[in-house]
Formats: C-alpha cells, structure tokens, sequence
C-alpha cells in the first residue's frame, strides 16, 4: 500500500462518523451485534420496571419530616420519620441515651484514625503511636468510670513502649531489636496472663507448703483514676460504634497475624509449616459463626473458674483468627507470584530473611493481592453483623431487635434495613474506592514490566 | 592467604541427577575466570554454589577464608563479600534504580543512608547511567538494567564478582554497553568468574578459561592455550560449535 501524506488524503482517512460521540459509543457498546442490542432492550425494559416505583417509594412519595406512624401509613411510600425516631438507637444500640455523645465521639477517633492512616505520606512508624493514643482515648470515652491502674496497665504500657522502640530502632542492629521485641511480648503476655499465674503460684504455696501467700490479693491491687464519666460497661456498647471497633481493630490485628501465617506455611521448617497448615485449614473449615459460639459459650468452660474474658474480647478474638486465616491465603497468593530471581537477588546481597521478606519480597507481593485484600476486609466488616448471636449489639441487631422491634413502627422495617444497608454501603463503598487508589499508587514500579 | 575461593571435591545431585561431579577450583585473588560449556554443564550451578544460592552436598568450599557450611552466620559473611550479576537482572521492581543500589549498603553494610547514596552514586558513574538514578527499572532497557545491576553488586564493596551469563538476555546492541562495563571492572582488578558464551571477553579479560560438559571441568587453561590448542575432543568439538560460523 502507498505511503497517503497529502492533506486530502489524510481527511478522506479519518474516523467513520458514526464511531465517535455519543452514537459511536452507543453503536459500539450497545448495539453491536443483535444479541448485545437484545440484552440492551431487555436491561432498559427492566429499568423501566424497577427504577420509577423504586424512586417514588424512596423519595418522592416519602414522609421526611416527622410524622406519627399512622401519617406515614397513610402516605405510600418510605417511612424516613421512622429513621428520624429510631436513628440513635440504631446507631448506638444500647448505649445510655443521655451518654451517646460519647460513642459519637469515639466513632469521630476511629474513623479519623483510618482516615489519617490512608495517607500513604503518613505511613511512618510513629503512626503506630497514633494509633495507640486513639484507641486509647476511644475506650476512654467508651468506658468511662475509674481507669484502673495496676500492674497490668504497667504492663501494657511497657508492651507498647518496647515494641515502639524496637520497630524505631530497626536499624540499630538485630540483637537490640529483638530484645526489645522480647521485652514486648513478655510484657504483653504479663498483661495478659499475669493474673493466672499469681492465681496459680497462690494455689501452689498454699498446696505444698501451706503458705498463704496471698498474691491472688497482688493483682487485685491498683488505683483508680477518674474520669468523671459514668462507667458503660461493653455489654451495653453497641450500634455503629461496635461494628466500626470490631472490623478496624480485626483488620490491623489479623493482617500481621496473616503475614506471618502466610510466611510460615511456606517455611522450610517443618513444625512451623504444619502448625501453620494446620491452623490455616481448621480455621477457613468451620464457618465463622461456629467459631464466634466456641469462643463465647466453650471456651469459659476450658478457663479455669475465676478468670473471665470480655465478651467483647472473645468476639473480637474469634473475628480477628478467622480472618487471619483467609488473608493468610490471599496473600500467599501473592507471594507464589514473586519470581525466584527477586528472593536470589536478595539472598546474594545477604539480606537476613526477614530484610528479604519485609523489603523485597512482601512489598511486592502484598500491592499485587490488593484487591482480593480488600475483599477480605469487605467481608470482615461484614461479617462482625455475625456477632449478634453472641448479644453484641452491632449495627444489625440494634436495627433488628432494638429499632424494628419497637411495636408501633414495626410495619417500618423495610426502612430500618434500607438505613443499616446504606451505612454498611457507604463503608464498604469507601474500602473499595481506596483500594483502587492504592493500586493506581503502586503502578509506577511496574509500568514498562512486561 | 593465596586463595580467596578453594573448592575441593565438591558433589550435587539434583535428585538423581549429578549435576557437579568432583569439581576442584581455586582462585586467587584478582583472577578473573571464563566459565563456558554447553547448556546443562552446571557450569550456572557451580557458581550458584559458592554464594550457596545452591547448596553442595558433598566436599568443601572455602570462600575469603570462610567454609560454607549450613551456618547461617557463615552463609551470610560470605554473601556480603560476594557479589552475583543474574541473567535476568533480578532488579528490584517496585524501588528506584538509587533505592536498589543503596538497599543492602544501609541494611547489610549497616552504613548511614547519605553514605550509602553516595556511593551508589558513585558506582553508577561508573557504569555510566547516573542519569538514570530516580527511574524504575522497568523504565530502563535490559543493558541499562544489566549495568545497574552489576553497580548493585558494587556498591558492598565485594571481593568477588559472580556473572552468570550477563549478557545472554540482552539483544545484540546492548550486549557491548554491559561487556565493556565488565572490562573495566576486571582491568579494576576485581576477582571475576564469569559463566559466558562470549568468546571476545574470555580473550581479552580472563586469566584462564574453564570448559564444563556433563557436571564436569574438561579443560582448564589459559585463553591463549584454550582457544588455539584445546586439549580434549568434548572441547574442539563445543569450539567449533560456538565459533565455527
């Protein structure tokens, strides 16, 4: 074919008419073939159908302004004034009416966390810090009554502290920096089981030597600070609140929990591998229901009598073990997509495993599984709905059976529910929007790769 | 200390297949060697073993006057000393050509960030690319990519240099930019072993060459000898293969 150059020729070259502007884009997209013009006419007969009853019921023939549940029966479309009465109970559940201000609050600490934390120019180690001081101050305000301070607040905040430093100093050299992380984690588990084992070193003394030693009275030692807030305890906690704590706090703690199953399971030693096999496998094999009833109503039988776990804890526990499991997969997923060459290149610099892991190796992999990541989260924020089987009051249930339950606006449950859904919508709607933002961050590296 | 690596009666096995069979090699140091054979000779394997990319099964290695043994310590002081360029580069995808350069100085060497970026600076003049530093490597071409790659290596200061066959994956243009680059290391002094299919570079730069068929050294010698008067068939013949068009 001759090379075309003249100015005519290149006119007579261009674009066919009807493939460009709203009728190419209609021609190409809608009516390209008889099956595609086919579906067209039945996806436009379909909304026909749905779309102007749907818009009358929400919008146009809804009572908003507020109303007795006999006006708004009289009206034909959505009950909004039953949102209008109901939207505090819905939102906080079974938190003292005249407290709520506070949960509104702690709801305000969270969601900025997340929202400072998206920032990738915050991503930083003191944002750990942040972090800490937030939910901190959110079970302050939650809580409220007298912070008690034993040994165990000690304990916890010398966890903190030692793992802050570990992680800050990650450059000092291996040996100060794991022995921060063991000083972290002793801590952390003097924190958490401290108490078990005065109990039992009490038990003992008294069993063998007859000594009463009375250490159980040791750990019931501690000062209260006042807060001059009434105290709520987490049984009345509920409503938007409680769902937002339980999936951020289940997404921070399972996601490193799930690195670290992800990495075992491909371990080159045996006993971490199989534990992790094995954990990974239990876990993703029982539905999470059955896990969160394990932890409620079986594992207080196992503990020995006198030790009592929030309830709150257990499902937090149950919540953030599941998902660890199904991330850890995921993100295994992305680890087997790393090639070989990237671990040699890394291992003949004589990076140690953990250099290789957390600045090659994870890195990568972790950006290339970003969407089914987010998956997981969108089903975990989900799923916390399940915790109402064990009473928490969650956003589900304080819609179900503390809003819809009310006699006079039962009728009104379809709003109830269309209210829960869209809070649940705008949160997950925001998970996905940013994860796609991610995505497009991470590119760069991997623009000319082939 | 005359030898900087001394293998002595090194054996693998890939299941049951003997992929390095009896291998004895010394090197001094600043000795630069070729490495050539056909294509499964072990000849990538028998480089790959003394950074323990693979791991031999029978005899011993020494490396800068450290045996390779399954103690991680040993496996690591060696690596620091031992620098490998990859057929395939193995850049680090998702970090600037700077931040893949000054990674191990800052995380291995320990060295201060500035200092790191200063001598990755330095190592990239030297490769003639210092222009591309704040690029990604996907943003580079393979020769370009190939000579970060080996400023990689340089910038731990190592004592060796494995190559194994740097230029097999680049197109024919770009195989020059990276050969000369080597050139300079060796005439640099740098202690090189090089796997390679290029006969120029074995000519001009190596010390001796080493022929490898079936897991085994056949032929070892200097260029000269090598290349004019090869000893054993199995050599003629890979001679007239590679050079004989």
């Amino acid at each position: 074919m001759a090379v075309s150059d003249t100015a005519a020729e290149r006119a007579a070259l261009g674009p066919p008419p009807a493939t460009t502007g709203f009728l190419g884009w209609m021609r190409k997209n809608l009516f390209s073939t008889v099956w595609n013009t086919l579906l067209t006419i039945l996806c436009a007969y379909l909304l026909i159908l749905i779309l102007p009853p749907a818009i009358s019921w929400l919008f146009l023939d809804a009572t908003w302004s507020e109303a007795t549940p006999e006006q708004c029966r009289a009206a034909n479309g959505a009950c909004w004034a039953m949102i209008r009465e109901k939207h505090r109970v819905i939102l906080f559940g079974r938190y003292p009416y005249d407290e709520q201000w506070r949960p509104l609050l702690g709801m305000g600490f969270l969601i900025t966390l997340v929202l400072v934390s998206c920032f990738r120019r915050f991503w930083r180690p003191w944002i750990g810090l942040v972090w800490a001081g937030g939910l901190v101050a959110f079970f302050l305000v939650m809580w409220g009554g007298d912070i008690p301070v034993s040994y165990r607040t000690a304990a916890v905040i010398g966890a903190v502290a030692a793992a802050a430093f570990g992680f800050t100093r990650a450059n000092a050299g291996g040996n100060a920096r794991s022995l921060f992380l063991w000083l972290a984690a002793l801590f952390g588990a003097l924190a958490l089981v401290g108490n078990s084992i005065l109990r039992v070193l009490d038990a003992l003394l008294k069993e063998l030597f007859q000594i009463e030693a009375g250490l159980g009275g040791l750990s019931a030692f501690g000062l209260g600070i006042p807060t001059g807030l009434s105290f709520v305890p987490t049984s009345l906690w509920g409503g938007l609140p409680l769902t937002l704590l339980l999936s951020i706090v289940g997404i921070i703690v399972a996601f490193p929990i799930a690195i670290l199953l992800a990495l075992g399971r491909r371990s080159k030693m045996p006993l971490i591998r199989m534990f992790c096999i094995g954990y990974i496998e239990l876990i993703r094999g029982v539905p999470l229901i059955s896990l969160l009833f394990v932890a409620s109503f079986l594992l207080p039988l196992f503990l020995p009598r006198g030790v009592e776990i929030n309830d709150l804890l257990r499902a937090q526990v149950a919540i953030i073990g599941f998902s660890a499991a199904y991330l850890a997969e995921v993100i295994r997923g992305g680890l087997q997509a790393i090639p070989r060459g990237q671990f040699e290149a890394a291992d003949a610099l004589g990076l140690s495993y953990w250099q290789k892991m957390g600045k090659i190796v994870l890195p990568q992999a972790i950006t290339l599984v970003i969407p089914p990541i987010v998956n997981t989260f969108i089903g975990l924020f989900k799923d916390t709905s399940l915790v109402s089987i064990v009473s928490l009051a969650d956003l589900l249930l304080a819609t179900k059976d503390m809003a819809i339950a009310d006699v006079n606006w039962r009728a009104f449950y379809a709003e109830g529910y269309t209210f829960a859904a869209l809070i649940y919508f705008v949160f997950c709607f925001f998970m996905s929007q940013y994860s796609q933002y991610l995505e497009r961050q991470f590119e760069t590296g991997r623009r000319k790769r082939r | 200390m005359e030898w900087i690596i001394a293998m002595h009666g090194v054996n693998k096995w890939y299941g049951q297949f003997h992929v390095l069979k009896d291998i004895n090699l010394s090197v001094r140091p600043g000795e630069k060697i070729v490495i050539c054979g056909p294509s499964g000779s072990g000849k990538s394997t028998l480089i790959r073993c003394i950074n323990r990319l693979e791991e031999h099964q029978r005899g011993q290695i020494v490396v800068d006057g450290v045996e390779l043994t399954n103690d991680l310590k040993h496996i690591e002081q060696i690596r620091r000393e031992v620098g490998m360029v990859f057929q395939h580069f193995n850049l680090f995808p998702h970090m600037t050509v700077l931040e893949n350069l000054a990674l191990a100085p800052v995380w291995v060497r320990k060295l201060p960030k500035a200092e790191a970026e200063e001598r990755a600076m330095h190592m990239l003049k030297r490769v003639r690319i210092a222009e591309q530093a704040l690029k990604y490597p996907g943003q580079l071409s393979g020769g370009q990519q190939q000579r970060v790659a080996i400023a990689r290596s340089l910038c731990m200061n190592p004592k060796v240099m494995l190559f194994d066959e740097p230029t097999s994956a680049l197109d024919p243009e770009m195989i020059k930019e990276v050969l000369d680059v080597m050139i300079d290391l060796a005439r640099e002094g740098m202690t090189m072993l090089v796997v390679t299919h290029e006969m120029g570079f074995a000519k001009s730069v190596a010390d001796r060459v080493i022929f490898m068929d079936e897991g085994k050294i056949v032929e070892e010698n200097a260029p000269h000898e090598f290349f004019n008067n090869p000893k054993s068939d199995r050599t003629k013949l890979f001679l007239s293969q590679i050079l004989g068009h």
